[in-house]
Parts: structure tokens; C-alpha cells; sequence
């Protein structure tokens, strides 16, 4: 593949991830990995700690959903969330809360409720993020569609690299309901977070070096059998990208997975856990009909050579 | 503080609002003082307020090959792209630099909501959308850069910002940083936001809508007035500013490089700061923390101080506390000699869109010598300071400063200036 722009790196510092059927990033990692199988029974939608209980029962599913991931992925990096700048990025925002704006507006205007109006706005998620956590650094909600996660990968990596700065990316979308499931496609709940850094640390999971690249060739086909599962969702362009990280990280202790976020192998370098011939696998992830994002893995010698010089 | 940031040329812009198609329309109401508001007739079943709404837009439907777009955002974007021939010069830009070196990164609150309300209208025998206004690239938020990206025939990076009422504010801030890493050599930045039943509705629900025109920062202050309007810029690094990535092949640009190349004559964007209240959903920060914020930031990345802006375009909503706020921000920051004021009583509250129309207020201003007045205002508030003027004046403006605050309390400042002004001795 030929970089049509120069490449920079982004090291991962924290990861999760959450669908109903995958309630966590050790048990997607280890699913991605063929290693486990996803829950039989779903579970409901995630209740995140960083809410006030009242809060936490009237957010929306976007709210709750994107909460409980962003706060895991932070946890996991060890780093403060009220100093991390935001990417919130979503296909469709909430598409129950837009359902009632369409049906009240259709029949009863003037009933409509003001606290389901400010939910609507796209960038709902970021802002009850901020005020979660006290962050008053720059925070962007975005989309692009069926390149929503590519999109959002561009602008957090863009910000990392630019602002030499950790950035907090959050990528998530829910199920289409009422007449709006005529015509936008998206099943389930799925949302991961990443933390980015500039540099690499003792936490670094997984470091990619980027670029923009010709596309045109649609998403990556999915490894996992558990991934295939969740491709009906609207943010399901986030999977090969998750996958490629679970491969890369691979060798971590099921000990560790299973407290919350943090569930790799910190010491294991990354190159060498992971199955020979993979390692170096680039993916390419669509940004529009014919250009991608280019994401290839490096191996831990890379990230330790920058880190002293 | 954020490092200062290499300016970035804006080749070409345009915009299109209640005042009229094109600079030439805005230019004369920011000369004139003239109101561009009327009685709201949008809608089924109209409220009783004031809006900006543009003319025409019923009356000219999509080109038939972009005909699968058709919606009342859209249709407003491509007649905002044929303003000031802003397609030609788009087009140059993709012959001098190559469709997948320019970006489109667009700003909108609600997109194409207004053909989603109408579906649910009109919903067929089995409560599914009807024929004929079914699809989906429509139906969704990103329709807006979508159907821009296709219009233009270009094939880099597409993003849509949606951060409420500062969307079309923060994608000059998200284009710099593609532009200074050099992933792309030009972006298309702007908005454009409708009218629609969840705007007005919305903002009734929360009794911020005006019964009257909207009179920013007047001591009876009633509320906002809505509108509409579509607004494009045209974003290239200078001629010799290096990008901060390398090439393979390439020289090393990087931050010792940034700001070495000299600016010819023209429009710059020199400075943004982007923040966040981290206080409420829909109300500000009562001391404007946020605001501040941006407001530092963007000096920053300007390398200027506050006594360097000329002129000030406000947010100033006519909401009762926003511009009590704001008010407060702009008298303790800056010297009596900045002229500031809100061009909301011409245009209305064009919410996602606002950030350009206003960026394209700051643009103009600088070009015809004008500090613009706050219209439709009578007696200011009193927590206004002398910055805050109703009337317009002749006068140079070599720096402008535009603020865009939006619900989730999304903050984003922006610094304009001609070819010679700003940065410190």
C-alpha cells in the first residue's frame, strides 16, 4: 500500500469496550482472540459509576454507553481524565432520543420535553463527559457516517500528534427504534474508548504508525466469530481496529483481565506476543469512498528506541 | 498554554443567510444596521417569534445528479457553495493539490433533522418512512459533509462536527491540525444549519425564544430569534510553511519551522482555543471559565494579547444569560479601544452554523474597514462595558476575534487577521 500522506505514531495507553454480549475488554479481547465466547444472555445497558445515580438511570443509552467506556479507557491509561482532550464520535447519536423529537414534533409540538431537546444534540455524550469529570479541555463530537470510527481515529491521532498531547477518543452508537429503524441500519449497543499518547509508557497496550492511504476496498473482513456478531451495529467499523489490538496484546494473564479496564500484559512486548506474521499486518480503515486510514502495529523495539532518544 | 500555530491562508470563503446570498448581502447589513429577521412562518404550526430565514431555498431544488440528497439542508448548502463562485475556487484547489489532499470538515447541529420531522409526517400504512424520502445517508447527521464531499467531487479526509452551536467554529480548529501535519494541503471548513420543528420547538421548550427580534446584550433582552445559513472557507497552509510531518522524501518541518514563512496580502486565520464548562447542559458557566479558556487559548495560538483584537464578533444570543456572562468575559479582558458586538439581530441564532457566518463577519470586516453595531438592541445592559457598542463604525480592523458557544457547554474562540497583523515584537 502507498501512503499518500507521511505517517506519524500514536501509542495506546488505555483501552475498553462494551456490548451487551461483550461487557468489558477482557472478555472482548479474549473473544477476538478465539479464546472465549460472548455471553449467552446480554446484558442490560451499562450503569457507569461516573453518573450520580439519578443521573445515571435518565441519561440515554448514547450517555451511559459512551460514559462507561470512556471512564474505563482512562482508568486503564493511569492517567487524569480532567486534563485529556476529547473525540466523542457516533453515526447516529441517539437515535431513541431522536425518535421522540420526530414523533412528538409529528403530533404534539409544543409538549416537547426541553431535557430530551439539550440530550439530542450530537455532542451530548462529551459534554455530560466534561461535566462528569471537570474537564474543561477541547471536546469534538463528530461523524461520518459509515466511517464514523475512522473518522474519529483520524481526528484523536491528529490531535496526539499535533498538540503532542494523551487524547481520549470514545466511539459508540446504539440500535435504531420506531420509524427511524426504516431507514438507518444499526443493531445492538457497541462502544470502545482508546486513550492515544505521543510517546510511549509502562502502560503502552499497542502502538500503531499511520497514514493516509488510498481506500475504496470497504472495511476489513473480521477475524472472530465474536466480531462478526457484533457487525450489525453502526460503529461496527471500530472491530477490525479492536481485533488487531486483542492480536496485538495477546499473552495477557487472565488474572488481570479481570479487574475492570486494565487487562493486558503490560510487560509482554508487543511484537512477540502476538502470532508470527500478524504482528506487522497493516489494516486500513475507510475515511470516505477512496481513502483510508493506514494503521501498521510496531513492535515494541521501535517504541523503546523513541522513548530514549 | 498552547504553542502559536503558523497562520493559515483563506484563500477563498463565502456565505449565505437572511441577509442574502453571497458577502456582498452580509457586507451590506453589517453596513446598514439592517435587521434581516421576520415573523416566523416556518412549519405547520408556526410559534409565535422571529426568524433569519433565507429566501429561495424552496424554489431551487438539487441539480438532478445530486437529486438523491434533496432535503432543506442541502439544498441551502449547495445554494451556499454557488455564493461568490466558492466552486471555482474549489476547484482550483483540487487541480493545484490533488481531490485527496483537500478535506471537507463541515459543522452542523441538526443536519438534515428537518427531512426526518417531515418523515415522521408522513409515515406510510406500516409506520415506515415514506417513498421517495428514505434515504439513509440523509437520514443521519453526516449528511451534511456527505452530500458536500460528493458536490465538490473531492476524495480526502470528510468529517462532520457537530458540538452543537459551535460546530462551524471548531472545524477550523480540527482542519488546522490536518493541514499543519500536512495530511492534506487544503480544507473546505464552514456549516450550514436549517430551520426545523426540533430547533424552534427545542429552544420554546426551554424558554429561550424571543416573542420579539432579538436584541443581544439590551437591558429587556427577551430571548433568541432563529435562522438559517450556510457558510464556507477555503483553508491552505502558506506558500513556504513546511508541514510538521515529514515525507519520506521531504524536508522536516516541525515547531521550529512554524510561523517562518512571511504572509502575503490576504486573510488569515492566526489563533483558535477550543474548551469546554465542564458545568451544565444548556446553561453557561456562570463565570465563564469556559469561555475564558477558549479565549486564552486562542491568544496563545495567535501570539497576540487581548489589546491586539480590533474587534470583537460576540456569541450574544439575546438569552438572558449568555450575554450576562459574556458581557462580564469581554469588560474585565479588554481594553475599552475593542470594539465588540453581535450580529445576531441581523442574521438570527444560526446555531451550527453560526461559527462560519460570523467568521465570515470577522472576514468582511477586515476587508471593508467596518466595525458592525448590535442591532435591533436600544439601551445595553448594564453589566456591559464600553467594548460592547450598538452602532457600527468606519474604522480599521487588522485583528477579530469571533465566539462560539454551544450546549454541553462546547466553547470555541477564533482569531482572524490580515496579512501583517499580530504576533508580539
Amino acid at each position: 500500500m502507498t501512503a499518500s500522506s507521511p505517517s506519524a505514531t500514536f501509542h495506546v495507553e488505555g483501552i475498553a469496550f462494551w456490548a451487551p454480549t461483550l461487557p468489558g475488554w477482557a472478555a472482548a479481547r479474549a473473544a477476538f482472540c478465539g479464546e472465549a465466547e460472548p455471553l449467552a444472555m446480554p446484558a442490560k445497558r451499562p450503569a457507569p459509576e461516573i453518573l450520580a445515580p439519578a443521573e445515571r438511570r435518565r441519561a440515554p443509552d448514547t450517555v451511559a454507553l459512551a460514559l462507561e467506556v470512556a471512564a474505563a479507557a482512562v482508568r486503564d491509561s493511569g492517567l487524569d481524565a480532567a486534563t485529556l482532550p476529547s473525540i466523542f464520535t457516533s453515526a447516529h447519536g441517539d437515535l431513541a432520543v431522536n425518535d421522540y423529537m420526530c414523533s412528538t414534533l409529528a403530533s404534539q409540538p409544543t409538549l416537547l420535553s426541553p431535557i430530551k431537546f439539550h440530550n439530542s444534540v450530537h455532542n451530548a455524550a462529551a459534554g455530560y463527559w466534561t461535566i462528569a469529570t471537570g474537564c474543561h479541555e477541547a471536546s469534538t463530537a463528530l461523524t461520518a457516517f459509515d466511517a464514523s470510527f475512522g473518522a474519529g481515529l483520524l481526528a484523536a491521532a491528529s490531535q496526539c500528534v499535533a498538540d503532542a498531547t494523551p487524547v481520549l477518543l470514545v466511539a459508540f452508537d446504539v440500535e435504531a427504534t420506531g420509524a427511524l429503524a426504516s431507514v438507518t441500519a444499526s443493531a445492538g449497543m457497541l462502544a470502545c474508548a482508546l486513550v492515544l499518547a505521543p510517546h510511549p509508557s509502562a502502560r503502552t497496550v499497542a502502538a500503531f504508525d499511520w497514514a493516509l492511504a488510498p481506500g475504496g476496498d470497504g472495511p476489513p473482513e473480521l477475524r472472530s466469530a465474536a466480531a462478526r456478531s457484533l457487525a450489525d451495529n453502526a460503529m461496527a467499523g471500530a472491530l477490525p481496529f479492536l481485533e488487531a489490538i486483542a492480536v496485538a496484546s495477546r499473552g495477557g494473564s487472565p488474572d488481570e483481565t479481570a479487574s475492570g479496564g486494565a487487562s493486558l500484559d503490560r510487560k509482554a512486548p508487543v511484537a512477540e506476543a502476538a502470532p508470527a506474521g500478524r504482528a506487522a499486518a497493516s489494516i486500513s480503515l475507510p475515511l470516505s469512498r477512496s481513502l483510508a486510514i493506514a494503521l501498521t502495529p510496531r513492535s515494541s523495539a521501535h517504541a523503546s528506541a523513541e522513548a530514549t532518544s | 498554554m498552547p504553542a502559536p500555530i503558523a497562520p493559515l491562508r483563506i484563500s477563498a470563503y463565502t456565505v449565505t443567510s437572511a441577509a442574502g446570498s453571497g458577502k456582498a448581502a452580509l457586507h451590506a447589513a453589517l453596513r446598514d444596521g439592517r435587521s434581516a429577521l421576520s415573523a416566523n412562518d416556518f412549519g405547520p404550526t408556526p410559534l409565535a417569534t422571529w426568524i433569519g430565514r433565507v429566501a429561495g431555498v424552496e424554489s431551487t431544488p438539487l441539480p438532478a445528479p445530486l437529486a438523491a440528497w434533496e432535503c432543506r439542508n442541502n439544498r441551502l448548502a449547495w445554494l451556499g457553495l454557488n455564493g461568490d463562485a466558492f466552486i471555482d475556487a474549489v476547484h482550483a484547489a483540487r487541480e493545484r493539490h490533488g481531490a485527496a489532499r483537500v478535506a471537507v470538515v463541515l459543522g452542523t447541529s441538526t443536519s438534515s433533522i428537518g427531512a426526518t420531522e417531515d418523515a415522521y409526517r408522513h409515515l406510510d400504512a406500516r409506520g415506515e418512512f415514506p417513498a421517495g424520502n428514505r434515504n439513509p445517508r440523509v437520514h443521519t447527521p453526516h449528511s451534511l459533509a456527505d452530500f458536500v464531499h460528493e458536490a465538490l467531487d473531492l476524495e480526502g479526509p470528510c468529517v462532520t462536527v457537530s458540538t452543537a452551536c459551535s460546530s462551524s467554529a471548531k472545524v477550523f480548529a480540527t482542519a488546522e491540525r490536518m493541514l499543519r501535519l500536512g495530511l492534506v494541503d487544503a480544507a473546505i471548513v464552514g456549516g450550514v444549519d436549517t430551520l426545523c420543528g426540533s430547533v424552534l420547538f427545542g429552544f420554546n421548550a426551554l424558554q429561550l425564544v424571543s416573542p420579539e427580534p432579538c436584541r443581544p446584550f439590551d437591558a429587556d433582552r427577551s430571548g433568541i430569534s432563529l435562522g438559517e445559513a450556510a457558510g464556507f472557507a477555503l483553508l491552505e497552509r502558506m506558500d513556504d510553511e513546511a508541514p510538521m510531518l515529514a515525507t519520506v522524501a521531504g524536508p522536516r518541518g516541525g515547531a521550529a519551522g512554524l510561523g517562518a514563512a512571511r504572509r502575503s496580502a490576504g486573510l488569515y486565520l492566526i489563533g483558535y482555543g477550543e474548551s469546554s464548562d465542564a458545568h451544565h447542559m444548556s446553561t453557561p458557566h456562570p463565570e465563564g471559565l469556559g469561555a475564558e479558556r477558549a479565549l486564552d487559548d486562542a491568544l496563545a495560538r495567535a501570539d497576540i494579547d487581548a489589546a491586539a483584537v480590533d474587534h470583537i464578533n460576540l456569541h450574544g444570543t439575546a438569552s438572558a444569560k449568555n450575554d450576562e456572562v459574556e458581557a462580564a468575559l469581554v469588560a474585565r479582558r479588554f481594553p475599552a479601544s475593542t470594539h465588540a458586538s453581535s450580529t445576531k439581530g441581523i442574521t438570527g441564532h444560526t446555531l451550527g452554523s453560526a461559527g462560519i457566518v460570523e467568521a465570515a463577519a470577522c472576514l468582511l470586516a477586515i476587508e471593508h474597514g467596518i466595525r458592525p453595531g448590535t442591532v435591533n438592541t436600544r439601551v445595553l445592559d448594564a453589566a456591559c462595558g464600553p467594548q460592547i457598542r450598538i452602532d457600527a463604525v468606519r474604522a480599521p480592523v487588522r485583528i477579530a476575534l469571533s465566539n462560539s458557544f454551544g450546549f454541553g457547554g462546547n466553547n470555541c474562540v477564533l482569531v482572524f487577521a490580515d496579512a501583517d497583523a499580530g504576533r508580539r515584537p
